[in-house]
């Protein structure tokens, strides 16, 4: 059952706290988001400087970065996506808890950045794997990256237990796995995921 | 039963079960009702840094290995303890002198034996 709004801030002004079990599970969630330690390129230098004692990632609960995916909740996508690393990143993502989420960190991981004409590089991780933020820049600046931290935590706190717009991992019917690609001949194999990527059409 | 000298005992027995016992209970649930579990052969799959694993994990070693772990004793950690000896050696008395020769005495008998067994010849 929701609280009214301007009645919860009534009852907070007489000393009464009102909430509910989904704002104080949702609360629980986004204060001690664990994102996973691996970094990929330079971007990853400026995800270290955000964990620092000058940025300190800490503020927000997320200071912990776990080496093991099974102990993280995020995945920091920080840097080009080589055609060659992108399975360890999706089997990385596969092998995560839910819930989980990925910020995409960087033009290279949004969408391939400079080297988006190179044979090697993936044109961007959500072809595999859905992505929560994306953070444009070369390299993105810490503040950045903290930016996209906190727009994480207020999709976090948007997220309703039960319903119709539940997200992925509390419905039992949706997708758990996301298929890693294999190196084929010419390109990866498949070459995106359909149900996370739909190919956008081309007219010419 | 009220009356029993141990009647208090049983109630903090079972507060106390309780106490441990409603997390495990609350958790449970939580997971019954929220959280569906999905399993699949890659989640599930044994962790290697994002690559797949190769092979069995279960190597057996050689046990012929005892031979540098015994040269390795001789060598190197007798040093740790010869050199607060050389150290404190003018200072120290009989009996710790001829403590210490019977220390270094059996590390001998080892090399002793390792020489007369052919394994200090580099093969």
């Amino acid at each position: 059952m929701a609280v009214d709004e301007q009645l919860k801030i009534e009852l907070g002004k007489q000393g009464i706290f009102v909430t509910t079990i989904q704002e104080l599970y949702n609360w629980g969630r986004r204060s001690s988001v664990w994102p996973m330690q691996f970094g990929l390129a330079c971007c990853a230098i400026e995800m270290i400087a955000t964990t620092m004692a000058r940025y300190d990632l800490a503020r927000f609960g997320a200071e912990v970065f776990r080496p093991s995916p099974r102990q993280a909740d995020l995945m920091i996508v920080s840097g080009t996506v080589t055609k060659k690393m992108a399975p360890q990143v999706v089997r990385l993502y596969n092998q995560m808890a839910e819930p989980r989420y990925v910020i995409a960190m960087g033009a290279c991981a949004i969408s391939g950045g400079p080297f988006k004409q190179g044979y090697n590089v993936l044109k961007g991780i959500d072809r595999y794997i859905p992505v929560d933020v994306h953070i444009p820049g070369c390299p993105p600046r810490p503040e950045a990256l903290i930016q996209a931290f906190m727009t994480l935590q207020k999709k976090i706190d948007g997220q309703p237990l039960t319903g119709e717009g539940r997200p992925r991992y509390l419905d039992a019917q949706a997708q758990g796995e996301f298929p890693v690609p294999v190196e084929g001949e010419h390109d990866l194999e498949p070459a995106s995921n359909k149900g996370v990527w739909p190919v956008p059409i081309t007219i010419r | 039963m009220a009356s029993s000298p141990y009647f208090s005992l049983a109630v903090l027995f079972v507060a106390a079960l309780g106490f441990g016992l409603a997390p495990l209970g609350l958790a449970w649930l939580w997971a019954r009702v929220f959280s569906p579990p999905k399993p699949n052969p890659v989640k599930n799959a044994i962790y290697e840094c994002g690559l797949e694993s190769r092979g069995d994990a279960w190597i057996q070693f050689r046990s012929a290995y005892y031979l540098y772990a015994i040269i390795f004793l001789i060598f190197d950690v007798e040093a740790v303890f010869l050199l607060p000896f050389a150290v404190a050696f003018t200072g120290l008395r009989a009996a710790a002198c001829g403590a210490m020769l019977v220390f270094v005495l059996l590390l001998v008998e080892g090399l002793a034996w390792a020489w007369a067994k052919g394994i200090l010849t580099w093969a």
